[in-house]
């Protein structure tokens, strides 16, 4: 009997056995933490190029005639901006206003949307999905997360390679998605597709490709030189531009407006309608923030800040942090913690507890490291 | 996998040498690959009373904070300065410029207990 609780196994596995990467369980999948090293992978994505293997992460697509009307009910980003061939980072929210998962969905044709959401909650976010499907059929959704495996190549260098892998094919601008040349969709029918987007900060794409092209296309970037990079360095590059992750900086108890997410919620668009978590996300707005998610960084050289460390403002503590890490482009701590308003303003000292002991810090804004 | 044969051992990864009436105390080869980039260390205090089996010290390497337990009791006479600076000395030289602290022991018979360089590597070649 298949035992539910084994972690799933990324298409491209295999690959990372054989360059000997340090495996975790991650989301349910069993997925390379590093290779070389987290400083070391981070270090090419920040100067040259490094590949990520993302096929954890879920694929739905989204059809049929009332597609757009349902997706923007669903969704806190206005859904109706996007041109065919264009994505928009977005996020779904329970009643209460709280973060089920962040992703990006993109319009991929006139009445088809592909969204790519986090893989620690697949099953939550179909099963949401599912129960607000309207009965009429007219909303067509259909559940890709194991027809695809995933690449995400960041970095400076990144559109040059793309163009040696696909020579002659117009790469799409930035949020941008278009179907993959030269890829048979064999097996499955599946488009492949690759998007310029990330979550690192540098310019990147994320492909998208039926599972069994997956493992070719990753050994074809390794013969190019890219650096296969892990979890480990995914964490730093995003943390230090300030990105959230759902499961620690975004979760259930928190709206995307303590998040600061603001920009992503469509409140004053008024082509935008009701949406899941409109009307607490309103009254919230009105009674004034509880929190907001706050940059932090240590004022004196200490050691690497992580979650669940005490904030201490004016000798009590006020929060903890939801991420921290050492950045290895900084050579300084930082960290996120949701905070009262009041001190969240970059300059405010506070203290974090790191193993009973306590570190001066400042409240900083993003993102942390800044392109040279 | 480097176990030099002039130290003793402890089954947590730690190693100590005698220099005279003082002993010197750091990581093994196996601990820094076990918990590869290092970034921070934390030694011990000078005076600190540190005892056999209990954390000593704290090493950080990007994923994870590690306690280096103290493989005998003693008071801590010196800690390395350098590693403030270069935590990856521990990476890359754990035996030599990796030290992490000397101490006086107070029981020079806790030594026994510790592993020899064969029983050490018998322990991680597992």
């Amino acid at each position: 009997m298949k035992d539910s609780n084994s972690p799933k196994h990324s298409p491209l596995e295999a690959a990372h056995i054989a360059s000997g990467a340090r495996m975790i369980e991650f989301g349910g999948w069993l997925m390379p933490l590093q290779y070389k090293g987290i400083i070391e992978e981070h270090s090419a994505v920040r100067s040259s190029s490094g590949m990520f293997d993302i096929s954890h992460m879920g694929e739905v697509t989204v059809g049929g005639p009332g597609a757009l009307e349902w997706l923007e009910t669903l969704l806190t980003n206005r859904v109706g901006k996007l041109p065919v061939g264009r994505g928009q980072y977005t996020l779904m929210l329970d009643q209460l206003g709280g973060v089920i998962d962040d992703l990006i969905i993109y319009r991929t044709d006139e009445s088809v949307y592909f969204l790519v959401i986090n893989a620690a909650c697949r099953e939550v976010d179909l099963n949401w999905m599912r129960s607000l499907l309207p009965d009429d059929g007219s909303v067509v959704l259909t559940d890709e997360g194991d027809a695809y495996a995933a690449i995400s190549i960041q970095g400076p260098h990144s559109a040059e390679l793309l163009q040696l892998l696909f020579p002659g094919f117009v790469l799409p601008g930035r949020n941008g998605i278009a179907p993959i040349p030269n890829i048979s969709s064999r097996g499955k029918d599946v488009t492949p597709f690759l998007a310029r987007t990330g979550y690192t900060g540098e310019d990147g794409f994320e492909l998208f490709i039926p599972a069994l092209e997956g493992l070719p296309l990753w050994e074809r970037l390794v013969q190019l030189g890219v650096k296969p990079c892990g979890l480990g360095a995914r964490d730093t590059l995003r943390l230090e531009m300030g990105y959230p992750l759902n499961g620690s900086d975004l979760s259930r108890s928190r709206s995307p407006l303590e998040a600061g997410l603001g920009r992503f919620v469509a409140l004053d668009d008024n082509q935008k309608g009701n949406f899941s978590g409109r009307k607490f996300l309103e009254s919230q707005r009105s009674a004034g923030l509880p929190s907001l998610l706050t940059p932090l960084r240590l004022s004196i050289p200490g050691p690497p800040l992580r979650p669940h460390y005490p904030v201490i403002f004016d000798h009590s503590v006020v929060g903890e942090t939801s991420s921290g890490a050492l950045s290895p482009s900084l050579g300084e701590s930082i960290a996120m913690a949701y905070l009262p308003p009041a001190i969240s303003n970059p300059g405010t000292t506070v203290e974090i507890e790191v193993r009973g002991k306590r570190y001066p810090a400042t409240v900083c804004s993003l993102p942390f490291y800044k392109k040279p | 996998m480097n176990v030099p044969s002039e130290l003793r051992y402890a089954k947590t990864h730690e190693w100590i040498r005698v220099d005279g009436d003082l002993v010197t105390v750091g990581i093994t080869d196996h601990a820094q690959e076990e918990l590869t980039d290092i970034v921070y260390a934390e030694p011990p205090k000078v005076g600190a009373e540190v005892k056999a089996g209990i954390t000593a010290a704290v090493v950080e390497s990007v994923k994870a904070a590690s306690d280096i337990y103290s493989p005998i009791s003693g008071i801590v006479t010196d800690v390395n300065e350098k590693l403030s600076l270069e935590p990856g000395l521990l990476n890359t030289d754990p035996f030599g410029q990796g030290w992490i602290y000397r101490m006086k022991p107070s029981n020079a018979a806790e030594l026994e207990a510790l592993l020899s360089p064969d029983a050490y590597s018998a322990l991680i070649a597992r």
